[in-house]
């Protein structure tokens, strides 16, 4: 009885399966990356989200915005650890608008702690006059608004393996994923191959190059970290992963003692259940 | 059913009101007194677990609406502060985006426990069709709060649904209009899901009370199927059995519910409603969330608009005939050998359409969706009416306590579990 119907499910799903067209689309599957904050005991790596500070700083702020993000968040827990005053002297080197003053007028000043990232271009046609027609989009969420198809059963084991920087892979490999356009292959003007991105065809030119950012120099007087394409796309990546969540470290280490209790109270509530019930049981049997 | 309140006040104080208003007379017998078949298994938690999780939304629904702003320009934003800056606020949002995805694990597992039990045959079916509202509400409920963060899948979401209405021939571009309140949707469309998004849960709690009274004027169905003959034998009273057992099904729940939440929070949600609504920009696949997915497959097996939308309400209306439609005098799927089968092939097709309802709309998946659609319809409308006339059943035992006793491998009959709690253990 039951080997008819798992025949019948079985049935049921290779059906499916055979129905299920072959994914027509050109783009590749992100290779994997091995970053500190995955896992239950993922952490940021402070050192890396400093590089990749510097490398958002130098390279991709000239056309990507972090709105959301205070100067103030660099120095709070489970951030990239700057220390207060790094903090003020980083923000007094912006320019923020405010205003109106008491004349009406809107003015500029040195920014201050709580500012958050002034933003590259006044406004998104700006942003758009400037790269052709292709919107740079904000970094402050990205790292959670993009992703890609885990497929059958691989999204299944996501929830039991915690896998769930499909967005960070997926950035770090569109980085590194600058290539040859294959032969014919339509490009508009001001547009590069890309093999991550859909439709291979993006907007943004090739944004890093190996040695395009100094890193700081180690006692031995050689980089912390090598000055790659790799190594910048990583450190940038996570770092725009903790704009998107900078919450993440005391999320995990919160979730670690919650189901850890729970898990207690319900060892707990199971044995005084048991004892409970046993008198039922017994009387059962009498 | 007995368990009409054995409920003595003690103090003089609440002698004095007690006589004034019965209270907790009624809680006494609803949940300490109530006779509580003694053969449930943990399927028959999840109706606490689903009370848990009502008042798990509501609670933190309502801090989130301390911290949110429901207006298009601000939406987005608002839950972004609310994500970094509102203390524990990334804790709140996840629980109640989690809680949403939560509530519908316990209702659909709660549902198929009806259905292989046969919980909805009489006396319960005002008992079922409560149930089938108060999933109705829930749809409506999950559906408008997930417009409520404003990203692309919340708009993009609420076009594709509330333009469904469009297909009813004359008042269908008026009828969409309306819910619009304009001409696409806009800012009159996220203050009135936002408003309704707060007031129907609390619907939703008032049809769960009167769920509970049904429940508790018929009593629980058991997995015999058989009805309580003999409270003394057949029975436990409510505390300490199932309050005991419903806690530790709870607590169990929540090390899933704490494991999405803390671990895996986005996974249940879709990557593009982290990037704001833009009504310019159509995302590639606009999905629902998984919990529409079997219906939205519905949705889209059919090819033309109307007769979609109709089967996909029918979809849902049909399970309120259910109780009529299966012809069978046997509750439980248990003594049911055929129906046990056609269950779980049902159950693999509802999965195999939440499937489909999350592939794009072609080639074979739309043939698969339309099999599926047919099979979905034909096990309500055919099998089960025909199942209850040709079937043979196995023999049901005579009384829940037979039952308990010959799975235990007992002999001699006479359980004395009702009076096991008045008298304190025996040994
Ligand atoms: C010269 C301007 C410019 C610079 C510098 C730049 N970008 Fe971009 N970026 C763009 C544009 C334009 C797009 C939109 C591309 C499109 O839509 O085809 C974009 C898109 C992106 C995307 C989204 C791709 C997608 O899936 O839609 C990511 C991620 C990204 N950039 C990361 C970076 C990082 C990291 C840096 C710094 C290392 C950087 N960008 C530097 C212009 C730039
Ligand atoms: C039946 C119970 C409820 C269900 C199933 C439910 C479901 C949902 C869902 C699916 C979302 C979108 C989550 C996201 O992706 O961000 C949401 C958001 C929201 N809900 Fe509820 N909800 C319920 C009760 C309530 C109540 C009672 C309130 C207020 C009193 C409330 C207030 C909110 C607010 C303010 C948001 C927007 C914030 C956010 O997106 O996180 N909800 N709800």
């Amino acid at each position: 009885m039951k080997k008819t119907t798992l025949l019948i499910a079985g049935a049921l799903a290779a059906t499916l399966a055979a129905f299920a067209p072959a994914h027509a689309s050109g783009t590749e599957k992100p290779p994997r990356v091995s970053w500190s904050f995955a896992g239950p005991f993922g952490t940021f790596d402070r050192a890396q989200l400093q590089r990749g500070f510097k490398v958002y700083r130098e390279v991709c702020s000239s056309c990507h915005a972090m709105s959301r993000v205070a100067f103030r968040n660099l120095a709070e827990p489970g951030g990239p650890g700057f220390s207060e005053a790094q903090i003020k002297a980083l923000a007094a080197e912006y320019k923020i608008k405010d205003g109106p003053n008491d004349q009406g007028e809107m003015f500029e000043r040195p920014g201050r702690p709580a500012d958050r990232f002034p933003a590259p271009f006044p406004n998104e046609n700006a942003a758009r006059a400037a790269n052709g027609g292709a919107y740079p989009p904000d970094f402050s969420v990205l790292a959670k608004a993009r992703t890609y198809e885990r497929g059958f059963p691989w999204f299944l084991f996501d929830i039991v393996t915690q896998y769930q920087e499909q967005g960070p892979d997926y950035i770090h490999a569109l980085l590194t994923g600058y290539a040859d356009p294959p032969q014919g292959f339509p490009l508009q003007p001001g547009q590069s191959y890309n093999k991550y991105m859909a439709g291979n065809a993006i907007a943004m030119p090739k944004p890093l190059s190996d040695g395009q950012v100094e890193y700081p120099k180690g006692p031995d007087g050689k980089p912390a970290a090598p000055e790659t394409v790799d190594q910048y796309a990583k450190d940038v990546t996570a770092f725009m992963m903790w704009a998107a969540e900078p919450h993440l470290e005391a999320r995990k280490a919160m979730g670690f003692k919650v189901i850890l209790f729970l898990i207690v109270f319900a060892g707990l509530l199971y044995f005084t259940k048991k004892k409970i019930w046993a008198r039922v049981h017994d009387e059962a049997h009498a | 059913m007995s368990g009409h309140s054995t409920y003595v006040p003690k103090s003089p104080v609440m002698k004095w009101f007690e006589s004034r208003l019965p209270l907790f007379g009624l809680i006494h017998s609803s949940f300490v007194a109530y006779p509580t078949p003694r053969n449930l298994n943990y399927l028959w938690t999840f109706g606490g677990i689903l009370s848990f999780m009502l008042v798990a939304q509501i609670v933190t629904g309502i801090v989130l609406v301390m911290h949110y702003t429901p207006h298009a320009t601000m939406a987005f934003s608002s839950v972004e502060h609310i994500m970094r800056d509102v203390n524990y606020g990334w804790l709140l949002r996840y629980l109640h985006a989690n809680g949403a995805s939560m509530f519908f694990i316990a209702v659909y597992i709660h549902m198929f426990r009806g259905m292989y039990y046969g919980s909805y045959k009489a006396p319960r079916e005002v008992l079922w069709i409560l149930g089938v509202i108060i999933f109705l509400l829930m749809m409506a409920t999950a559906f408008m709060g997930y417009v409520l963060p404003w990203g692309q899948m919340s708009f993009w979401g609420a076009t594709v649904i509330t333009n469904l209405f469009s297909a009813l021939p004359i008042v269908g571009e008026p009828i969409v209009t309306w819910l619009w309140g304009g001409y696409s949707v806009d800012n009159p469309t996220l203050n009135r899901f936002f408003s309704l998004h707060y007031l129907l849960p609390f619907m939703i709690a008032g049809v769960v009370a009167l769920h509970v009274w049904a429940l508790h004027v018929v009593g629980q169905n058991n997995p015999t199927g058989v009805d309580i003959k003999n409270p003394a034998k057949d029975a436990v009273p409510f505390t300490p059995y199932a309050t005991v057992k419903d806690a530790f099904g709870l607590v169990c729940f929540l090390v899933v519910f704490a494991w999405f939440v803390f671990y895996v929070p986005n996974y249940l949600g879709h990557a593009d409603n982290y990037t704001e609504a833009n009504p310019a920009v159509t995302p590639a696949h606009i999905v629902p969330e998984w919990y529409f997915l079997p219906f939205y497959a519905i949705l889209r097996a059919i090819p033309n608009k109307l007769m979609g939308v109709i089967a996909m309400f029918s979809s849902i209306a049909v399970l309120v005939f259910l109780p009529w439609l299966d012809t069978s005098k046997v509750r439980s799927a248990v003594y049911r050998p055929l129906f046990k089968q056609f269950f779980w092939v049902f159950v693999a097709v509802c999965v195999g359409l939440g499937y489909l309802g999350a592939m794009p709309p072609e080639g074979g998946y739309v043939i698969a969706a339309r099999v599926l659609t047919a099979y979905y319809f034909i096990h309500f409308l055919v099998i089960l009416p025909l199942l209850g006339l040709f079937e043979t059943p196995r023999p049901v035992p005579a009384s829940i306590a037979d039952a308990v006793l010959a799975k235990h491998g007992g002999g001699a009959a006479a359980a004395v579990a009702m009076g096991a709690a008045s008298a304190p253990s025996k040994k």
